[in-house]
């Protein structure tokens, strides 16, 4: 509906218009004063004329009285005891104290405050930079709207048991806060609103109740099985005046994680060592480099195959990485972090075979968001930390192989290199198909990527099964860093926030950071860009622009067939296209240095290697190419 | 929004693909219908507008005969394929289709490839 400009009054106008009202209301003598002495008004008035003026910037807030030491700077001390490097927030006056404890108090050091332009972003930001770092980074919330706008992102960090440090701001004294925006965005138990997906919350009510739970939040934050973690910084508990000596913060002691019974380990060791086809599979396994090297250690020690799913948990270019080739029907299947086994263990047991986990996610779960699955009547459960537990599995393989077992072992482990050599040459001729296609190609932009990184220290950022994980099919993955796997819970919006956020924890290690970003998560919160732009992130985004949410578009296709209707509207609803999205001019706009719409194949390698070059100098660049739907 | 939906995806699609559609229709089909038909019904969603990429079948070289092809619409044997009855396109639909398929260049293979050479030797 057309708005009529006589009547339509913007808000800048608006508060123009306010800022003056409320310069006359403060010129007038005696009315201020009596209007502070009344009692706070029921119902929601609308912003008083000084949050008005201090909105329109022409007057600053009232200070009326000074507070020397704020609460919010032994936060600050608190923060840094932790470690916790970085603080990304959107601003919010519920944690203006802090806010303002941070950046001055703390000298913006430890942790440097990144301005997000989302709270998701915020929260994905940490969740990216965590999987890197192996550490959490902070989020810095404001009041139940901030939250609420996290809450996406706080879901995805929590199925993928990633640890998340949030700090959310709040005006718990309903005496104190004002009517309105103060009452708006604050709440009794802010926790409620995520606790089905956080490990743990707490809202203390002094700063030495702060002290101790923001330690132990970092504690359960970081002990497996990992997860966001949320603190209430109470508006009060921040802006009031420290009287007496600070409180003193409790010691960090990590927790070691929990490693597998004894008695059980020996008996998966016996089974892993007498199959004839056993098969591992990793999924959220890997929490270090030193995990890594478990898992190869434990695939070598059997000559298994290793199947990686989800994030980087075995090298990509060992012949014992894939699922043992064709026809290879594993007898023993050890599952290490697989959230949901329910199917594997189906087939396994309708051929006859056993199945063995090792995962500590079953060790806290939640009821209300059932993303655990269905029940797996695995053989034998290990409720412990895959990779805790596998210096103990591997030693207990190693004494039960005689050397007529080894013998045979390596007969298979023989048989399982030449099977993954087939499966990667299978993918380079996959690879040719569309090579010369326009739109571009998955598999190209892996291709004309690889010579342009591979002599780089590089890390694969974003999620990549939308890009027909073409990077984990050709190059040859061999660091924790390099794949960090996808969203979690799957929700959009992830990967762009998540890539910043992994790029940000690269940089200290002169790391090349690549994202190939799906146009419809960037969608989500694209401003994200700017952040990294804003804090010299380098990242290298190249648009996978399919030009739609194409998952969905062969989803309503599939539902047109079962409806005997035709496809013929399945891009109702489902593609971002009339107007096509400048991507490049989008990425422009945040500051960043962009190219594109690509899509001869021809421009694509000269493109990337321009915008890599950039990226090396330390900010972040895209190049938009429009490519083949998958 | 004065562009039909069906010339958004013809743009898309003839960007630079060189899409070998001679003025000999494949026989048994015309393949211009058969590339707005491609289009239309999203058979690029899951084979690529290549016919080649994507998570459907390779469909380049094509090897079904028009008959095969368009029996194999009709009832598909994996899940993933919807199907296409006789309501929702017609066998000289089809046909138009599967003429189309056929004009569609085939790949280089991968020895031909410098770039993806390099992988083999990792």
């Amino acid at each position: 509906m057309a708005k009529s400009p006589k009547n339509s009054v913007g808000r800048r106008g608006f508060l123009k218009h306010a800022a003056a009202g409320a310069a006359a209301l403060a010129a007038t003598p005696g009315l201020g004063t009596a209007q502070q002495a009344a009692p706070p008004p029921r119902g929601a008035p609308g912003p008083s004329g000084a949050q008005l003026a201090r909105e329109a910037g022409v007057a600053r807030p009232a200070a009326t009285a000074l507070v020397e030491h704020p609460g919010s700077d032994f936060m600050v001390d608190v923060l840094r005891a932790l470690g916790l490097e970085y603080v990304a927030a959107n601003p919010g006056s519920t944690f203006e104290s802090l806010h303002e404890s941070i950046i001055n108090y703390g000298d913006n050091k430890m942790p440097e405050f990144l301005t997000c332009t989302h709270e998701e972003s915020a929260v994905a930001l940490c969740h990216g930079y965590a999987k890197i770092e192996g550490k959490p980074m902070m989020a810095l919330i404001h009041g139940d709207i901030g939250l609420q706008h996290a809450s996406m992102a706080i879901y995805n960090a929590y199925v993928d048991r990633v640890p998340v440090y949030m700090v959310v701001g709040n005006h718990v004294d309903g005496a104190e806060r004002t009517s309105g925006v103060q009452s708006m965005h604050s709440g009794n138990d802010l926790g409620a609103l995520v606790r089905d997906y956080t490990k743990w919350d707490d809202q203390p009510y002094s700063l030495g109740a702060f002290a101790e739970s923001a330690v132990r939040a970092y504690k359960i934050a970081t002990a497996p099985p990992r997860g966001p973690v949320l603190l209430v910084a109470h508006h009060e508990v921040q802006s009031h005046a420290m009287t007496g000596p600070a409180p003193r913060i409790p010691k960090l002691v990590m927790t070691a994680p929990p490693a597998g019974d004894s008695a059980a380990v020996a008996e998966a060791a016996g089974l892993l060592v007498n199959a004839e086809r056993p098969l591992i599979v990793g999924e959220r396994a890997v929490r270090s480099a030193e995990g890594l090297q478990l898992m190869v250690d434990l695939a070598e020690t059997l000559q298994a195959p290793f199947n990686s799913q989800e994030r980087m948990n075995f090298p990509t270019h060992h012949p014992l990485s894939g699922n043992g080739g064709t026809g290879y029907q594993p007898d023993v299947m050890l599952g290490l972090e697989v959230a949901d086994l329910s199917n594997q263990t189906r087939a396994a047991h309708a051929r006859g075979a056993k199945v063995i986990a090792i995962s500590a996610m079953g060790l806290a779960l939640k009821s209300n968001l059932q993303e655990f699955g269905h029940y797996a009547e695995v053989d034998l459960d290990i409720g412990a930390d895959a990779e805790a537990t596998l210096p103990y599995l591997i030693e207990a393989c190693k004494k039960l192989i005689t050397a007529d077992r080894r013998r045979l072992i390596d007969e298979r482990g023989r048989k399982l290199a030449e099977a993954h050599r087939q499966v990667r040459l299978a993918n380079v001729e996959a690879a040719a198909y569309g090579w010369d296609s326009s739109p571009v190609s998955l598999a190209r932009i892996a291709g004309e990527l690889w010579p342009l990184v591979k002599d780089e220290d590089w890390s694969f950022v974003s999620p990549q099964a939308f890009a027909g994980n073409w990077p984990n099919r050709l190059w040859k993955m061999d660091k924790p860093y390099q794949y960090i796997g996808g969203q979690g819970a799957g929700g959009m919006g992830y990967g762009a926030p998540a890539s910043v956020g992994a790029a940000l924890a690269n940089r200290k290690y002169g790391r090349l950071s690549i994202n190939i970003q799906t146009d419809g998560d960037l969608n989500y919160a694209p401003g994200v860009l700017w952040t990294a732009a804003h804090h010299r992130i380098p990242l290298l985004s190249i648009m996978h622009n399919n030009r739609g949410y194409h998952q969905e578009v062969m989803f309503i296709e599939q539902m047109c067939s079962v409806h005997n209707r035709g496809a013929d509207r399945a891009h109702i609803g489902t593609k971002l296209w009339d107007p096509n999205i400048d991507y490049t001019l989008m990425a422009k706009a945040y500051g960043l240095y962009a190219e594109g719409p690509i899509s001869d194949p021809q421009q694509l390698a000269p493109a990337l290697k321009r915008a890599i070059e950039r990226v090396k100098n330390g900010e972040p660049a895209l190049v938009d190419v429009v490519t083949q739907p998958r | 929004m004065g562009e039909t939906i069906l010339r958004v995806l013809m743009r898309t699609a003839a960007l630079v693909v060189p899409v070998v559609l001679s003025a000999q229709p494949a026989p048994g089909g015309d393949a211009t219908k058969g590339k707005d038909l491609f289009l239309k019904y999203s058979c690029y969603a899951c084979h690529g507008f290549s016919g080649q990429n994507g998570p459907g079948a390779r469909l380049v070289p094509m090897k079904m005969t028009a008959a095969g092809f368009v029996a194999y619409v009709r009832l598909p044997r994996t899940r993933q394929m919807p199907s296409f009855s006789a309501k929702v396109l017609s066998d000289e639909q089809l046909t138009d289709i599967h003429a189309y398929i056929k004009t569609l260049p085939e790949s280089r293979p991968a020895k031909d490839i410098p770039a993806l050479n390099q992988f083999k030797e990792q």
